[in-house]
């Protein structure tokens, strides 16, 4: 039998870290992005898209992630064959963007009312509303949510185990099945998932005090 | 059909047959009024009349159902945003709220829309700023954040605002009501400055001794309708309906 010394335990977690990273910001760039354009959208008034859009946040905030990442590798699988990458991008995408663009369409309805009738009054457009009189505004109440939900997203990461991906938790797992050491591997485990978490909240008050700051 | 407005009625502001509904509740029931320009108008009327909505008309900010609008000129194309974009050019609007931007400093909340809509050089926007900052009395506020001025110093700024865009117009909407009785004076005497070198002026006020000393024009507004219109003068001392009797006895109780 091999002897795993912690140092080995560390960085066999650290390597399937790497996986863990990226599934997050695939989910940040690709929930960010389409959570923004939904957001537009909805702000845009376009005809159907406050129905179409509340379903779809309703949809994916009723079912678990987990549920989401099944349909997405199998409920697709049926019609494609595609790769365990394209189902996680996929499901997370479009998870992240649900909660994303509701947190944000609460922030913007934080901005009082008056801004949005004296930059019409002014004269500007909603492209020139939203940059740069609507959206500073709602962006100094959105910092805190979005990081909130941003760090929920990285320990989220863990289901897309189910479809195949050794991220942190899943190797976790396999790494305490050859040690017998749960505790010690659960222990880095947690360990590592506070220090990907960490930095970001600690990032977040900083922000939110320097959009506070010049006042 | 309002692009075919004839240009031979003189008015700067022209509304015509205007009706406005909030669901079944009709706020405005067919408003004709003509403003000339230079002319300085102040709309009187208990609260639920619809002069607030009468004037948000003007630029666009409600929705009128029926009838035609147009100023200087320039027909209210709700749903057309080039025409809205153009006729808002022409037409100032101050707020009970003031609603000044609060994120930028003074200066940038007078330069905001002139650099993006008339998209002036930096330098020309920062010249006109300080100039009309220092015409409403807030020359050394250029630098300064929203919330570190009263009242009476935000509604300045915002009057200082709207001038940037230099509008035919401006619409005044119960300016002084927000503020503390010590502060309404420093207000009104920029808009009276206003009026007197000649800009158009509608607004809607509780300020009665102000609407006699400044406008030429009345307008006395009840459940929706004009009821009477005329020099102060003329409504003061000789109202003609029981409606407007009953309310100047009302305000002077």
């Amino acid at each position: 039998m091999v002897d795993f010394s912690i140092w080995d335990i560390f960085r066999n977690l650290l390597l399937a870290a790497r996986w863990t990273v990226l599934l997050s910001l695939i989910a940040f760039v690709g929930g960010g992005l389409v959570g923004l354009a939904l957001l537009i959208v909805r702000i845009a008034k376009l005809r159907g898209a406050e129905t179409l859009i509340s379903a779809y946040v309703q949809l994916f905030q009723g079912t678990p992630l987990l549920m989401q990442l099944f349909l997405a590798y199998f409920g697709v699988g049926l019609f494609v064959n595609v790769s365990s990458w394209i189902s996680v991008t996929l499901a997370l995408t479009l998870y992240t963007s649900a909660f994303l663009t509701e947190i944000w369409r609460g922030c913007v309805a934080s901005v009082h009312k008056g801004q949005w009738e004296a930059s019409a009054a002014l004269a500007l457009n909603l492209r020139e509303q939203l940059r740069y009189v609507i959206g500073p505004q709602a962006l100094r109440v959105a910092v805190p949510p979005t990081v909130g939900f941003l760090v929920q997203v990285i320990k989220g990461t863990a289901l897309a185990s189910v479809i195949g991906f050794v991220e942190l938790t899943k190797a976790g797992t396999m790494i305490t099945n050859a040690t017998f050491r749960p505790f010690t591997v659960y222990a880095c485990l947690a360990l590592m998932y506070f220090a990907l978490c960490y930095p970001i909240s600690a990032w977040s008050k900083s922000l939110e005090s320097k959009l506070h700051g010049h006042r | 059909m309002a692009t075919a407005e004839s240009p031979i009625s003189t008015g700067i502001v022209e509304i015509k047959g205007l009706r406005k509904r909030f669901g079944t509740n009709e706020v405005l029931k067919g408003i004709d009024l003509s403003v000339k320009r230079g002319e300085v108008i102040a709309i009187i009327g208990k609260s639920g009349s619809g002069k607030s909505t009468l004037l948000r008309c003007i630029n666009g900010l409600e929705v009128f159902n029926e009838g035609t609008l147009s100023v200087d000129g320039n027909p209210l194309l709700h749903g057309n945003a080039n025409a809205m974009r153009t006729l808002r050019q022409h037409v100032g609007m101050i707020f009970q709220g003031f609603n000044l931007f609060p994120h930028l400093s003074v200066g940038r909340n007078v330069m905001l829309a002139p650099t993006l809509v008339k998209k002036r050089h930096a330098d020309a926007t920062v010249a006109q700023a300080k100039k009309l900052l220092a015409r409403v009395g807030l020359a050394e506020k250029f630098d300064a954040q929203p919330d570190q001025l009263s009242g009476g110093q935000q509604q300045r700024v915002a009057i200082a605002r709207a001038l940037a865009m230099e509008p035919a117009v401006l619409l005044c909407d119960e300016i002084t009501s927000a503020l503390d009785p010590e502060l309404v004076g420093e207000v009104l005497r920029v808009v009276e400055s206003l009026a007197d070198e000649g800009m158009t002026l509608l607004m809607v006020t509780h300020e009665m001794s102000f609407a006699r000393k400044v406008s030429d024009r009345l307008v006395f507004m009840h459940a929706g309708r004009i009821h009477e219109v005329g020099p102060p003068e003329q409504l003061f001392g000789a109202p003609q309906t029981a409606e407007l009797k009953q309310f100047l006895s009302s305000i002077n109780d």
